[in-house]
């Protein structure tokens, strides 16, 4: 079952190369088409999925390479599959959304969006870290195809630029990879790279603090965390509007699950002990991004400046370690994927319209558009973190979370809701509102095609802002599980570290 | 009767939904029926609910879903109907009714007419889910909600500049606020596990809590009071707000949703009577905030700003009686000043209706014998306003005035009672401007100045009705029938407090007797000015030239925070991002991309292109991975 979920997308694109290369409608459909089914999949495979248990489900495990202890080993708990959903629903989109924006080389721009697919979906399915390194790597290609081949004016800068934190990325992680298996092995283990097995190996000492570390920095480039966020304006700038939507979208979200997967799941000891330290780098995305955001000229840059901030409450949310914290930092991510990605997509259609998306050349855009101008507000308006829409829940956990560790944190991460509001609204009036340019008075509102497009982003944010539970019923077990996990050490360190934190930053 | 109560604001958010969708191509000139048919259904609902909640001693609670349910944190979307919630739906749905009436004539012909009324009607939903939430965080999302209309609203007309630059500066200063009540909820969670009403008030009642947190918490949710409700020095968006259509202004920015502030406070009571340093500080801030702006307000040209900053200083009265725990007064005024000022605002705008669009005073003049319904209802207001007897003004500020003297705060006392002189000067002028003397617009408005259509007149003359018998519902002492009516809502935070109930005595009604004095020397005084010596004015505002300038530019605040605040953040800002996050960290990037690149002339075979050499090392990495595995 999730052997097809995940080589569904490439065997449609197998498809798309052997039999319609020429013919640009039909390989559109048979992407579509493909992209539909796999989130019909993911959908049949959440309801089959049992919420209860705190194990992981689904599971297909063959040996792949014996000598080596590779086996091919898939399985899903709460947290993939609710990143699965955003993958599969946000591929669709991003599908349907560029229909039109790709003038050339469409074939292989279809492709890479498949095969994308499948490298998200498969480091979301892997239980071995042999597979996950691989799928990792396999879905960086057709993305730096994508940002490097179909993007912006300085695409091949920001490819490179995307290119050179992910290798470094990479190779730290393969170095910490090779190091867990090779200490577990050395240490009376069999030859393994089943992530459960090394997750009950208890590694200690100076080599778990390194992995750590090591592992840490290659999901940080990813996440991206302060200060390694460079990247992350470029590419999103430059790249495609599917590009920048699944960029924003389910890429981010991978550095977060290897997180929850690796940094917390094989060394908890250190997880714990990284906490307030994870929290500060946290604490300054959260605001740092969101003064970035402010002083963007450009929309696509504010929109992944705001992506820093909003991880930043994600990164905080886990490294709480409690149970609204690591709720919220799941939801969020969600949420962030459904409000950022959109947010994207209406900058991709204002720019199809306008060419430009410079702020300064925008204003009025309410007048000729009307109903982008209300879809775009939405979002705005999600992605500030209004109640009733998505974003507020997942924010609200988190802050509940981090305020429960240490008030000065969720005080910090206030501020940057206000400085939210501030660049978000700041944008929405010099682009929406105001005297409408004439320029854009003949523009076209959104046809049919994008406001199906929108229309299930508008959905996800109204369902979970209002009724989060049946997502956040997928959480309570995985969430429990790694409560679990760094149950001991917390205690253990509480006497120190708590209470250091607690009369630094507990106030009253 | 839990069947029912969440229709109270449902009515509206379906007439927002339809009239929002097919407003455009379908609804269109009829856009204000089905808003209106909802919100008075709203209002009777309003009145059932009222009628059976009385002399209720538990409030009604319904669990409608539950919306956060994670661990400890269970936060279900609760309604809570209670005396002080249902008055406010009373309060919100009635006004509300009559200010879509008469925004049927005031809106005619405008291009967003369905858009109006669509988010005219999420206000309705927004404010009643605000009045009726059961805990903390529906109230949070009432109170983002009506942010988020009052934004749609004021940039309403958001092709002007100015509205939508207003209609942001609303919603930001807001969050400023909010950024407190936001604290405070969780504060509240963290401390009592729970965010219903019940629970807190019960476990606060119980001393769960230490002094510390419970000032903490007031102080926190006060802040965001203080945003909502326009209190110093978060006032400054309130005047700005005035950019939106006129019965905006008066829904939104006068009788209802600024008051919301006022009602977080009572609502909390039992947190405030239980922290007496944070009551003083809201006693304190609502003193200053109602001189403060009632200076502003004597100064100001154009008609809407004047009573923007005669709301924020009526907002400051409700919170000075807050600060002596004299809650139901606080609501008492608040319904009162719901009904003049709705009043005085439709009013105004049935004069700007008159002229054309005008609402410079200077402009005016003259307007009494040529519209008189606008005339004689806005005098009504005004009266109300003033504090002048028998209207419901006098009753209401009178209540506040007598409560402070009774708790010894004799300097908010003294403070109030010169806020009714300047009060019933700023009125006055106004009423004179407008109306007296010779017409000062030009000779092309005045031939076209016209008496409003009759869906704004009957709204004036009920709401007229209202300023002059709504004060008989509270009268002092035993016989207050609201006071009465709140009783089972205060009663915990009055034990707290050790307030009883007081009979009157003459201090009461000599109080009474000066207070009418003063203001109508203030009247006195505006008519001497304006209507006798109208060559006065100017000649004290040469004479007091620096302190005039002062007054009139609004003591600078809005500069001030341009300067500070708001420069030092976007500059900063800028600042940072070209200097740390362009130079330093992208410099290191690029710093390293250059070593790399010198490497790869190193080792030249390597260096085959980007991808290929992308590959190469992916496949590297796989091969030095099987490599050491297979050493080991």
């Amino acid at each position: 079952m999730l052997s097809v979920l995940t080589f569904l997308p490439t065997a449609g694109a197998v498809v798309m190369l052997l039999f319609m290369r020429k013919r640009p409608a039909a390989y559109k459909t048979m992407a579509l088409v493909t992209s539909i089914i796999t989130l019909a999949l993911s959908i049949y495979l959440a309801a089959g999925f049992e919420t209860g248990s705190g194990g992981f489900q689904f599971v297909e495990d063959f040996s792949w390479i014996p000598s080596l202890g590779i086996s091919y080993h898939l399985g899903i708990d709460g947290i993939s599959l609710i990143l699965i959903l955003l993958t599969t629903l946000l591929t669709a989109v991003s599908i349907l959304g560029s229909w039109n924006s790709i003038k050339d080389r469409g074939l292989a721009f279809f492709i890479s969006l498949l095969v994308l697919e499948t490298g998200m979906l498969g480091v979301f399915v892997s239980m071995d870290l042999f597979l996950f390194y691989f799928f990792w790597e396999i879905q960086l290609i057709p993305m730096y195809f994508i940002i490097g081949l179909w993007g912006g004016a300085r695409r091949v800068y920001a490819a490179i630029k995307f290119f050179l934190y992910t290798f470094v990325g990479s190779v730290l992680m393969l170095v910490a990879i090779l190091a867990v298996v090779w200490w577990y092995a050395k240490n009376g283990g069999p030859l393994t790279f089943d992530i459960l097995t090394l997750q009950q190996a208890g590694f200690s000492g100076s080599l778990a603090i390194w992995a750590f570390v090591a592992f840490f920095i290659a999901f940080a480039i990813k996440v991206p965390m302060f200060p390694l966020h460079t990247w992350l304006p470029d590419a999103h700038t430059e790249a495609p509007t599917a590009g920048s939507v699944i960029l924003a979208g389910v890429l981010l979200k991978m550095g977060v699950y290897g997180m929850i997967r690796f940094c917390v799941g094989f060394f908890p000891d250190v997880a714990v002990k990284a906490m307030v330290p994870v929290l500060i780098l946290s604490a300054i995305a959260i605001v740092y991004g969101a003064v970035m955001s402010l002083v963007q000229p450009d929309m696509k840059r504010l929109v992944a400046y705001s992506s820093v901030s909003h991880m930043g409450f994600v990164t905080a949310g886990l490294f709480t370690f409690n149970q609204q914290g690591i709720e919220g930092s799941v939801l969020q991510m969600v949420n962030h994927g459904v409000l950022t990605g959109a947010l994207f997509m209406m900058v991709g259609f204002f720019y199809e319209r306008t060419h430009t998306r410079l702020i300064k050349d925008y204003g009025g855009m309410a007048k000729p558009m009307p109903v982008a101008a209300a879809f775009f507000s939405l979002f705005v308006l999600g992605s500030l973190g209004l109640p009733g829409l998505s974003g507020f829940v997942g924010e609200f956990l988190i802050l509940v979370g981090v305020f429960q560790y240490a008030k000065v944190f969720a005080v910090i991460a206030s501020v940057g809701i206000v400085l939210g509001a501030a660049y978000l609204l700041w944008m929405y009036q010099r682009t929406m509102f105001q005297q409408a340019d004439e320029r854009w008075l003949s523009l076209k509102d959104l046809n049919a095609r994008e406001i199906i497009t929108l229309v299930p982003l508008v959905g996800m944010a109204v369902w979970i802002g209002l009724y989060p539970h049946p997502f956040l019923n997928l959480l309570h077990a995985p969430a429990a599980n790694i409560m679990a996990q760094v149950q001991p050490y917390l205690a253990e360190n509480s006497g120190a570290l708590l209470g250091l934190a607690g009369s630094f930053f507990g106030g009253f | 009767m839990e069947n029912y109560i969440w229709l109270i604001p449902v009515l509206p958010l379906a007439a927002f939904v339809i009239t929002l969708i097919f407003g455009k191509w379908w609804i269109k000139e009829a856009s204000h029926w089905l808003p209106i048919l909802a919100l008075a259904g709203s209002f009777g609902l309003s009145f059932a609910a009222f009628l059976q909640i009385r002399g209720a001693e538990e409030p009604v609670v319904v669990e409608l879903w539950r919306w956060f349910s994670v661990g400890s944190f269970q936060v279900p979307m609760t309604l809570q109907l209670d005396q002080l919630s249902a008055v406010m739906c009373l309060i919100v749905s009635g006004i509300g009714l009559l200010i879509f009436i008469y925004s049927v004539g005031y809106m005619h012909g405008d291009g967003g007419y369905y858009r109006f009324f669509a988010y005219m009607s999420l206000f309705a939903f927004s404010m009643l889910m605000l009045v009726l939430a059961g805990n903390y965080l529906v109230l949070y999302f009432g109170w983002e909600a009506v942010g988020l209309c009052s934004y749609y609203l004021i940039g309403f007309f958001y092709h002007k500049p100015e509205a939508a630059a207003a209609g942001k500066k609303a919603f930001i200063v807001n969050r400023v606020g909010d950024f407190g009540f936001g604290l405070g909820v969780m504060l509240i969670f963290v401390t009592f596990g729970t965010l219903d009403y019940s629970g807190v008030f019960r476990q606060v009642g119980a001393g769960g809590a230490s002094d510390g947190v419970l000032i903490a918490i007031a102080l926190l949710l006060f802040m965001g009071a203080m945003g909502k409700s326009a209190q110093f020095p978060l006032h400054v968006w309130l005047p700005d707000a005035m950019e939106g259509p006129t019965p905006v202004s008066a829904l939104i920015h006068a009788a209802t949703m600024v008051t919301a502030g006022v009602y977080l406070v009572a609502r909390s009571a039992v947190i405030f009577a239980s922290a007496p340093t944070a009551l003083l500080v809201v006693g304190a801030i609502g003193t200053f905030t109602a001189i403060f702006a009632a200076v502003i307000g004597i100064c100001q040209k154009d008609i809407k700003k004047v009573l923007a900053y005669s709301t924020i200083s009526q907002l400051g009265y409700m919170f000075m009686a807050l600060g002596v725990g004299a809650w139901a007064i606080a609501i008492f005024h608040l319904m009162t000043h719901a009904f003049f000022k709705a009043l005085l605002f439709l009013g105004a705008g049935s004069v700007i209706h008159a002229l054309g669009g005008e609402q410079d005073m200077s402009r005016m003049g003259g307007l009494a014998k040529r519209i008189p319904a606008t005339y004689y209802t806005l005098v009504a207001g005004a009266l109300a306003l003033s504090g002048i007897f028998p209207f419901a003004g006098f009753w209401s500020k009178d209540d506040i005035l007598g409560s402070v003297w009774r708790d010894g705060q004799y300097l908010f006392w003294a403070v109030g009672l010169i806020t009714a002189f300047i009060t019933g000067f700023y009125t006055f002028r106004m009423i004179f401007l407008t109306f007296f003397g010779k017409p000062r617009m030009d000779e092309a408005t005045g031939k076209h100045v016209h008496e409003s259509p009759w869906s704004m007149i009957v709204p004036l003359v009920v709401l007229a009705a209202g300023s002059l018998l709504a004060g008989f519902l509270g009268l002092p002492g035993r016989l207050g029938v609201l006071q009465g009516f709140l009783e089972p809502v205060f009663a915990p935070a009055n034990h707290v407090l050790g307030i009883e109930e007081h009979t009157l005595t003459a201090v009461d009604y000599v109080l009474m007797v000066v207070s009418v004095i003063v203001a109508a020397l203030g009247i006195v005084l505006a008519w001497f000015m304006y209507v006798r010596r109208t060559d006065l004015p100017a000649l004290l505002g040469h004479r007091l030239r620096p302190a005039y300038k002062v007054v009139y530019n609004k003591f600078y605040v809005d500069e001030f925070y341009a300067a500070t605040v708001v420069r030092l953040t976007v500059d900063g800002s800028r600042w940072l991002w070209r200097n740390f996050d362009e130079k330093i960290i992208d410099g290191a990037v690029h710093g390293t991309a250059w070593l790399w690149q010198q490497a790869g002339r190193a080792v030249r075979p390597l260096q085959t292109g980007r991808v290929q050499n992308y590959l190469l090392g992916m496949f590297a990495g796989l091969f030095v991975i099987v490599t050491v595995v297979v050493l080991l």
